[in-house]
């Protein structure tokens, strides 16, 4: 089990560095990084002075480490568009697409595994045809349509809830949070149904698709012969075996819907990462991008951790190193 | 020409094997194809039965924008389904704007067919560390989400590029960046394919004669793997679709000068508090119609392709 | 023994099972009838897809859509159990029927501990609490030979060898000390080591317990050191049941006769294994009159014809129209 890990979090690690590569060289093939620095008027040799100042001229190995030194402190630079330190816009912004992701991720994964078992379970009843219907609409409508005609309906007929917008946060440290307060909720309903559907309508397949491969395994079949009851049955053997599975691809789309908030935040104006990586892409702010992408890709690793770590909660084969498995 | 003989063979099975399907699902599959035809031939034809040329500024007055829908009061049957801001036609404006949107589409996964399709012979064929670096740029590729890769790749041409001259080819870096987002499947899929045909004997026999190995592989692999590399093309020109509505929605795809669905829908999402709901409406349900539509139509054939799953 | 004077545990009348398909309905059991007594071991042999083990799912009401029995009852101890709604059902399996699959690798389900799993069955069926429950189950397992019990009891299944893990699922079937056990291929998929050890500790136990089983198989030498009776079912209908040693020694069906042939036997005077021609016809193109009739050596018009029934014969019962009217007329014919 050790090993594995140890195993896992080189990969991680090999992932994170290829990413820190990308950016790094987004940072310094992109564009003169002194242009985007200095006025017009600089003369070359101010140019080459900061130039070396700055260890542009050291080889690049050296400045690739200095990079990925910099970045584990949190240290982007500065934002070409808004002249404020990188780190500081994120910090800003994490807050209000954490708590975004979060609820979006709890809807998607409470309400895609309820559906999912109902139509795994009872594939042949006209309510788990209509949401299989309605998943396939789910899926093929771009995450943008649904959030606009959310807003039609929701916002600009009903005019029950906002349409952009955090509404009333509090500050908890750096930390700002929606949760304290009803227009903070109420802003965050649409937001996060927008962003949570599509994940919702894929862990629904997903976990339907395993169902009904489980159902049909010996040991659900030995359960039914010991006389188990069918909720000890749906329930305890079913269920717990369709996680694996799940897990491993849930995770994958948390992952998803961190980088699918930057739609999701577009369309309601939430003031997160998503919403200030976009702008910095019309911009070709490229310290913000780069500072994005590698705080995506942490995101990612971490979630991918989490999930390996799990598997061993979940599935005991693994538990055991040379354990025989069961296939 | 062995390659058109196994594509019919493909066809031809397909329309068998759909007798194994339900008159219920293959009426779908009907209307989805109709709804597909519909948009395709509209959006080719564009230019001849338009009702307007919403990018022949001398036709348009500001007089006429706004205009609701014909059924609606102060409609005009000259704009069927209302004019927007600058008084264009919508119905045009989404016949011109579909155009934009399949041509990406279309050419994006081209693209990709390409890419992909070379780097999984590649990678098959000569295995060993051309086939694990292929490979794990695959696997790190495909764990990001299309859309963040296809951004990431807007956004350095943008840096790259100067402003005024980056309208001028969002175009071919959209068809680049959704492109290079979509290869990982075909590369995957064909890879495999090669590595169970690159064992058999005639393809053995055949590099004993001395047929090249790019001969060998285009001749005798690739119609093998034709029938799955169409479904995969088929659901990718939805994700491509998709893709770019959402990039040029976001702003950083096609620009106002041409506008593609995602485009109008941007642009119409600011009338939407207003109460022009059509000029955002219209091409959005456009969009997600033909998005619907050959995502059935890819589900079909992989259906019908797919012995096992009968 | 069988004895006509008690009722039988188990008894299975004229049972059709049929399958409805896309291309119509397929008759997987036709009139199939038989019995069980109390504590006795019936064999049913027969190749794979003659129904031994459509029949055993039917008894305890798990045949699989699209099957479906449409013909026929099944009683245990004299009542009706083929209508029962499946909540009733459900607290006879497990509880008065209990059941052992082929392949005890995939019996069990490998994320549960295989004390969970039996403390959930006894607790499904007895009124126990999680502690008695617990201790009825180690012993259980030292019962089926499960050395240190107590701490292979909290031990997941993918730590059991395969021989181990179906000693688990014999303990799993006998944990609510059923009347019946039906046996589907126990030892099938286990070493052939392993394969006689199994069949003496479920024989031991039953006798231990009184339970009764039906034990599917298609290996005639666990039949004729097991079984008190035997059933051979061909393509879906009985061919003959009877006594063991009378079927083996003495097989009246000429299907059965070449079954017999096929076993190697120490010391017998045949010199060579005899084999018969042809396969089982599938369920779709069973032929007209006696499913046997195209393989058999000793066929005749009406066994082309008229499908036939089960004939008393001695203590045997035959489904073959050589032995109608007396029972042994035509023996000699096929010899």
């Amino acid at each position: 089990m050790i090993a594995f890990i140890l195993r896992r979090l080189a990969q991680a690690v090999l992932v994170m560095l290829t990413v820190a590569f990308i950016a790094f060289a987004m940072f310094n093939f992109v564009g003169d990084p002194i242009n985007n620095m200095v006025g017009q008027d600089t003369s070359l040799q101010d140019r080459e002075a900061l130039r070396q100042s700055l260890g542009l001229n050291d080889p690049l190995v050296l400045r690739f480490g200095r990079f990925v030194a910099n970045a584990a402190q949190g240290e982007f630079g500065v934002s070409f568009r808004l002249a404020e330190p990188v780190s500081r816009l994120i910090l800003n912004a994490l807050p209000a697409t954490m708590e975004l992701a979060i609820v979006a991720a709890l809807l998607a994964v409470i309400f895609g595994v309820m559906l999912g078992v109902y139509t795994g379970l009872y594939p042949n009843r006209w309510l788990s045809r209509f949401f299989l219907t309605i998943s396939l609409i789910g899926v093929s409508l771009p995450t943008f349509l649904i959030g606009i005609l959310l807003i039609l309906v929701f916002a600009v007929l009903l005019g029950l809830l906002p349409s952009f917008g955090r509404g009333e946060v509090v500050r908890i440290g750096w930390w700002s949070t929606g949760f304290l307060t009803w227009s903070g909720i109420k802003a965050l309903i649409l937001p996060s149904i927008t962003l949570g559907l599509f994940q919702m309508t894929l862990i629904m397949r997903l976990v339907r698709s395993e169902m009904l491969e489980v159902m049909r395994t010996d040991y659900i079949k030995f359960a039914r012969a010991r006389g188990l009851t069918n909720r000890a049955i749906n329930f305890g053997h079913a269920l717990k075996n369709t996680l694996v599975p799940v897990i491993t691809i849930t995770g994958l789309q948390l992952g998803a819907i961190i980088a699918f908030a930057i739609i999701t935040e577009t369309v309601f104006q939430w003031p997160g990462m998503g919403l200030l990586f976009i702008q910095s892409v019309q911009f070709a702010d490229i310290p913000v991008m780069a500072a994005y992408l590698i705080l995506v890709a942490v995101i990612f690793v971490v979630i991918n951790l989490i999930v390996d770590l799990l598997y061993f909660a979940v599935d005991p084969r693994l538990r055991i190193d040379g354990g025989r498995s069961g296939h | 020409m062995q390659i058109t003989v196994r594509f019919l063979d493909t066809f031809r099975r397909a329309a068998d094997s759909d007798i194994y399907f339900s008159f219920r699902s293959s009426r779908l599959v009907m209307v989805a194809t109709c709804v597909t035809a519909v948009y395709f031939l509209a959006a080719i034809f564009a230019p001849l039965i338009a009702p307007q040329n919403p990018f022949d500024l001398a036709s348009l007055q500001l007089l006429d924008a706004f205009t609701p829908p014909v059924w609606m009061e102060g409609g005009d049957w000259r704009f069927p389904l209302g004019a927007d801001d600058q008084g264009r036609d919508v119905l045009s404006t989404i016949m011109y704007g579909s155009r934009i949107s399949l041509a990406v589409g279309f050419l994006a996964v081209l693209l990709a067919m390409l890419i992909g399709i070379a780097a999984g012979l590649v990678s098959g064929y000569f295995g060993g560390t051309v086939d694990a670096v292929i490979m794990r740029i695959a696997d790190v590729q495909l764990s990001f989400p299309a859309i963040l890769i296809a951004l990431l790749i807007d956004g350095v041409t943008r840096g790259v590029v100067p402003k005024e001259e980056h309208d001028k080819i969002a175009f071919f870096v959209l068809i680049l960046a959704i492109g290079l987002s979509l290869w990982v499947q075909y590369a995957r899929t064909v890879r495999g394919s090669v590595m169970v045909e690159k064992n058999k004997e005639y393809v053995q026999a055949a590099r004993v004669i001395g047929i090249p190995p790019a001969l060998i592989l285009v001749r005798h692999v690739l119609p093998n793997v034709m029938g799955p590399v169409l479904v995969i093309s088929t659901i990718n020109l939805a994700i491509a679709i998709i893709t770019e509505a959402t990039l040029s929605f976001l702003g950083v795809g096609a620009p106002p000068t041409t506008p593609s669905l995602g485009t109008l829908i941007r642009v119409g999402n600011n009338f939407i508090f207003s109460g022009e709901w059509w000029i955002c409406i219209f091409p959005g349900f456009v969009l997600a119609t033909l998005v619907l539509a050959v995502n059935l139509l890819g589900d079909w054939l992989r259906d019908a392709l797919n012995p096992k799953l009968r | 023994m069988s004895s006509p004077s008690r009722q039988p545990l188990l008894e299975v009348r004229n049972l059709r099972v049929e399958f409805f398909g896309r291309r119509g309905r397929l008759l997987a059991l036709d009139d199939v009838s038989f019995h069980i007594d109390p504590g006795e071991v019936l064999g049913v042999v027969g190749e794979s897809g003659a129904g031994k083990s459509l029949t055993g799912a039917s008894i305890i009401g798990l045949l699989e859509p699209p099957g479906r029995i449409s013909g026929g009852e099944i009683l245990l101890e004299g009542k009706r159990i083929d209508n029962l709604p499946y909540e009733e059902l459900r607290r006879i399996r497990g509880r008065q029927i209990g059941a052992i699959f082929q392949d005890p690798l995939t019996s069990l389900n490998p994320l549960y501990r295989v004390g969970e799993q039996i403390v959930e069955t006894i607790r499904t069926h007895l009124p126990m609490s999680e502690q008695q429950a617990r201790k009825r189950g180690i012993e259980l397992l030292q019962e089926v030979g499960i050395p240190s019990a107590a701490e292979r009891f909290d031990h997941y299944p993918h730590q059991f060898s395969g021989g181990m893990r179906q000693r688990v699922v014999i303990a799993l079937a006998l944990c609510a000390e059923p009347k019946l056990i039906i046996a589907d291929e126990p030892t099938t998929a286990l070493d052939v080591s392993i394969q006689a050890q199994i069949i003496t500790l479920l024989k031991r136990l039953c006798r231990d317990h009184g339970t009764a089983v039906m034990l599917v198989t298609h290996d005639m030498g666990v039949i004729a050191e097991t079984a008190d009776r035997v059933a051979v079912m061909y393509a879906g209908r009985i061919a003959e049941i009877g006594p063991v040693q009378d079927v083996v020694k003495r097989a009246r069906h000429p299907y059965t006769h070449g079954l017999m042939g096929a076993i190697p036997e120490m010391g017998a005077d045949i010199d060579k294994l005899t084999q018969i021609e042809g396969a089982m016809p599938r369920l779709n193109s069973i032929p007209p009159g006696c499913a046997f009739n195209p393989r058999c050596p000793s066929a005749f018009d009406r066994c082309r014809e008229e499908k036939p029934y089960l004939l008393p014969v001695e203590r045997s019962q035959v489904a073959c129209w050589l032995y109608d009217e007396t029972g042994a007329r035509r023996e000699a014919a096929h010899g």
